[in-house]
């Protein structure tokens, strides 16, 4: 039972990214019927959204404190960050320690302004053209952008902790009355989970309670009849895929602290993202959401110990194996919705 | 000749010459000269150059004819090497039987994968695809460790005593084709000018050539016919009582085939394998040589690879010294400025030209290279016959 | 004799009845024509036909086998052809490709691994894609890339791919729909022309009351899913049934 509840608990984190990278795939794909190879990449530049903000933080100047003294006996050098200076010590010191959440307000206009300029800029021009195409220059995209961030960053993870606050675990057997520490969970993993649901939750209610919602659910229905209605899709379209990138480039904010942000983290998700979508049905959002997040805890539960002993590297394959078999049993995926990519 | 038009054959033979004199043709700057990293005939680059053209040969048969986009068929070249490379661990260090061997693995995994992968098509495609490629990844690289030797990969060790290979104890075995090591090179030098003829490359040509040639049979056969006729309009193909299905399927496992081959022969030429073959970026890789070239056309696949290989290995060769060297000429400041700007694009930043040049391609030139030179060489015919054909403008243009 | 029998067929579609106890007939070497308002079943009657539904209740008997469950090439090489309310050709080939292609079909069935001849000098194909090319008028037209073609050329020329084929029973669905008035006067040319030249059963589905009252020699008018009336053109033109149902609305 505690081995159950622990591994529902670890694939909710990683359900929580899957689910989030492919909702925004389902909303590029189902209004703008596009598959974007690029998406992945989003994610991965949300991530560096943190890096750059952090290290903007802790930008500092180099002063000579004459009180203290190293081995030598010469003044000690010390970095002095600049946001010492403008908010004093202990302010500043919170604003560094708190740098991934604040990156969020970071993140958000300037993956809005990505995924714009991405799609005016490119996609546009590939509305007509063969499924095929969309992909390769998707993932022409995707190479670009992961090499342009392995220049400026380098190759290596780079470490961006989460504030000092979230620090430890949670200790849920102990809650639910099983004994202490043997479900254990880290508060950082919490928080990533229950921003992952406001953001899904924040998703669902914009295209369900607004009138842009409405009329971007009823463009992703039957896009053509929309157009005819005099309403100018495009515009909102264009709304829309920023609005995906944005949601991918929260989940790569938040997700630093469980991985170090790398160049390549993009192209490792969106491969089992586009699984993700695939299994929850092409073009549903609910369907997204909800394969992501039984295929992370499935992937965490094939990861157990007493599974890998009775079929040892299932955990490397459970996704690709159960999108097979999902798509062959059922081809329009958990959700999917009839007229949908049906070739 | 050969069964082949005029044209086809025409194209067979500037192909063969050019594969015959590649250590020639390859290296056009003299040793001592600083062009000389520009230079490509040297026998690991030229195999390659061959090895991946049989895999965009093999891949072209399947997307260029069908359609199908796969994003997996790494899969079947990594299959095929670990196929070959158990032969030359067990059974013999002569290439042919690893070869054969790798090609036969490739097809049965291609006939499993494409089976159930060619219910779907579109992009349901490309996605299972991608996942059966994954999956043998992950496969390779975690449970199956005892086949597949996981993250280090198989070599030829010392411990390995092949049926019908005298290995005597304690070396370790080379490969080889009726005892001529893959390996043996004549050297000549012509002036400053270094030639390398190696044993491996020309190998690995000749097969390359026969590829090639049954290539362009299959495109000019009825089959071939048909295969773009699934490309083309399913819905007719099935109204003129014909399965499309065991089309796709024969040109999956033919083009799994090829892959299979190219799989075998990178083993036959450096005895060794791992698992990062079949990662996903090496599928994509081949799909981007076959759009480069020209997916459908005959020699688009075999350009687009050998563009590709050049690039990897000499643009990323390129490192700061290099290019501040050629830029020295000008004015201090102005040498700098202009290195920082080309620097991201070469050296460990080649995948970024590579990038680029591969979205180029997709937005401005879907036909890739080869839609490029005829491009160009209408802008000269039409000059020199501009009004004497008008009307044959709607008539198609065969592939080349 | 009837070559193609439909009997008591039903279809529900969720609460409607799509077909409703549908019998017809087709009789040999006729040309039979279905017409009805929208919304009538003619599309569904046509997709029960060539195989593409199957229906709740009911036979579909082509030359007596029963055609439910097949595959829709495998209906085809039972001898139905069918002809699509937009041209369904190969576009990426030329026009004697396109040709050349239901013969091979005939000639090799569903599935041949002819992969190491020359498509062109294949014994016998060129000559008869040719022949029919011929037939079509369309000779010249050999080696145009055929999706840049009219209409009214790629109608002939599936036409042409369905009579390549030779098959019994060809199937026409608004085979005039969306023409300039001058491609669709060719076009009934050439379905009377076929009609007197070949031993073929027609089908045909239509909308447009002057392409049905110059080919059909029966007509059978569907309304609601279920046949009204089948006669002969003249009596159909005067049937108070069909006026009220159909005729009224338009004339």
């Amino acid at each position: 039972m505690e081995a159950i509840i622990l591994q529902i608990l670890n694939g909710l984190d990683k359900g929580s990214a899957y689910a989030l990278i492919a909702l925004g795939l389902t909303l590029i794909f189902g209004t703008l019927g596009v598959v974007n190879f690029a998406h992945g990449a989003l994610f991965m530049i949300g991530a560096f959204c943190a890096v750059t903000l952090s290290r903007i933080l802790t930008a500092s100047y180099t002063v000579i404190d004459e009180s203290q003294t190293d081995f030598l006996g010469n003044p000690l050098k010390v970095d002095m960050p600049y946001v010492h200076d403008w908010f004093g010590q202990a302010t500043g010191d919170a604003i560094i320690d708190w740098a991934v959440p604040l990156s969020i307000l970071f993140a958000i206009p300037v993956m809005m302004l990505i995924g714009v300029i991405m799609e005016r800029g490119l996609i546009k021009h590939f509305y007509n053209r063969p499924h095929a195409d969309q992909i390769l220059v998707t993932f022409g995209l995707a190479i670009v952008l992961q090499e342009v961030i392995k220049y400026y960053y380098g190759a290596n993870p780079i470490p961006t902790p989460a504030p000092e606050a979230f620090d430890g675990s949670f200790d849920f057997g102990a809650m639910l009355g099983f004994d202490p520490n043997m479900i254990i969970y880290p508060y950082w993993r919490i928080i990533y989970f229950v921003f992952a649901a406001i953001i899904i939750g924040g998703v669902f209610a914009f295209l369900q309670f607004t009138t842009f919602g409405m009329v971007v659910r009823a463009g992703m229905a039957d896009r053509d009849t929309v157009k005819l209605l005099g309403i100018n899709i495009d515009r909102r379209f264009t709304i829309m895929f920023g609005l995906a990138a944005a949601v991918a480039g929260l989940a790569g904010v938040m997700y630093t602290p469980i991985n170090s942000p790398n160049y390549h983290m993009g192209m490792d998700f969106l491969v089992l993202s586009f699984v993700v979508v695939v299994v929850g049905g092409m073009g549903s959002l609910p369907g997204a959401v909800l394969a992501g997040f039984l295929l992370g805890i499935l992937e965490s539960f094939a990861s157990m110990g007493a599974v890998l002993e009775i079929l040892p590297g299932l955990n490397q394959i459970i996704i690709y194996l159960v999108a097979i078999i999902i798509l062959l049993t059922r081809p329009r995926g958990l959700m999917g919705r009839k007229g949908v990519m049906e070739d | 000749m050969l069964g082949l038009g005029k044209k086809d054959f025409t194209l067979l033979l500037i192909v063969a010459v050019m594969t015959l004199l590649a250590p020639l043709l390859l290296n056009p700057f003299p040793e001592s000269s600083g062009l000389a990293q520009f230079n490509a005939g040297y026998p690991d680059l030229m195999q390659r150059f061959v090895i991946f053209g049989i895999f965009a040969i093999g891949f072209n048969i399947l997307f260029g004819l069908t359609g199908y986009l796969s994003f997996g068929h790494a899969a079947f070249l990594g299959v095929g090497s670990y196929g070959a490379m158990w032969m030359m661990k067990l059974v013999s260090l002569n290439v042919i039987p690893a070869i054969i061997m790798a090609i036969i693995v490739a097809g049965i995994f291609s006939l499993a994968v494409g089976y159930i992968s060619l219910r779907r098509s579109g992009i349901y495609f490309s996605i299972l695809t991608l996942a059966f490629a994954q999956m043998s990844y992950a496969l390779a690289y975690s449970v199956l460790t005892p086949l597949t030797g996981g993250e280090t990969g198989l070599q030829i060790k010392s411990s390995d005593t092949p049926l019908f290979s005298n290995v005597a104890d304690g070396d370790i075995g080379r490969a080889n084709l009726f005892g001529m090591d893959m390996r043996a090179s004549h050297e000549v030098a012509m002036g400053d000018w270094l030639f390398t003829f190696n044993a491996g490359y020309y190998i690995a040509g000749v097969v390359m050539l026969i590829a090639f040639y049954l290539s362009i049979r299959i495109f000019r056969s009825p089959f071939g016919t048909m295969l773009r006729a699934v490309k083309s309009n399913q819905t007719r193909m099935y109204y003129t009582g014909l399965n499309a299905r065991p089309y796709t399927l024969a040109a999956f496992v033919i083009s799994g085939m090829y892959a299979g081959l190219a799989g075998g022969l990178l083993v036959a030429m450096d005895t060794q394998v791992g698992p990062e073959r079949m990662f996903w970026t090496a599928s994509g890789e081949v799909v981007l040589m076959t759009i480069l070239g020209g997916a459908g056309t005959l020699i688009g696949p075999v350009l687009g690879s050998g563009a590709i290989k050049y690039m990897e290995n000499i643009l990323s060769k390129i490192n700061k010294d290099i290019l501040h060297e050629w830029f020295a000429f000008l004015p201090a400041g102005l040498d700098d400025f202009i290195v920082a700007i080309v620097y991201p694009f070469v050296g460990k930043g080649w995948h970024l030209t590579l990038g680029l040049i591969f979205m180029g391609v997709v937005i401005f030139l879907p036909g890739g290279l080869v839609q490029g030179g005829q491009k160009i060489g209408g802008l000269f015919r039409r000059k020199k016959a501009s009004d004497n054909d008008s009307d044959k403008s709607t008539q198609s243009t065969p592939a080349e | 004799m009837a070559i193609l029998e439909v009997k008591n067929v039903n279809k529900r579609f969720g609460g409607l009845q799509a077909l409703g106890d549908v019998n017809l007939s087709v009789e040999e070497n006729s040309v039979h024509a279905i017409i009805g308002p929208n919304g009538a079943g003619k599309s569904t009657l046509l997709n029960v036909l060539i195989g593409k539904l199957i229906p709740d209740t009911g036979s579909v008997m082509f030359d007596g086998q029963s055609v439910l469950g097949r595959k829709s090439y495998q209906i085809n090489q039972m001898g139905i052809s069918r002809v699509f309310q937009t041209p369904e050709i190969f576009g990426d080939l030329t026009v004697l490709e396109n040709m050349m292609i239901p013969i091979f079909a005939r000639r090799d069935g569903a599935f041949r691994m002819h992969a190491l001849q020359n498509t062109f000098s294949e014994k016998g194909v060129v000559e008869q894609a040719m022949g029919m090319l011929e037939d079509l008028n369309m000779a010249d037209k050999r080696d145009f890339h055929s999706a840049s073609m009219s209409r009214g050329d790629k109608r002939r020329l599936e036409i042409g791919m369905c009579l390549a084929q030779e098959p019994r029973l060809l199937l026409l669905d608004e085979p005039t729909a969306g023409m300039a008035r001058a491609d669709t006067n060719n076009t009934i040319d050439l379905l009377k022309q076929i009609k007197e030249e070949r031993n073929i059963t027609i089908a045909i589905i239509e909308h447009d009351m002057h392409v049905v009252f110059s080919l059909a020699e029966r007509i059978t008018v569907l309304a609601q899913g279920t046949p009204l009336v089948e006669d002969t053109p003249d009596k159909i033109k005067g049937h108070p049934k069909v006026r009220e149902a159909y005729l009224g609305e338009s004339a």
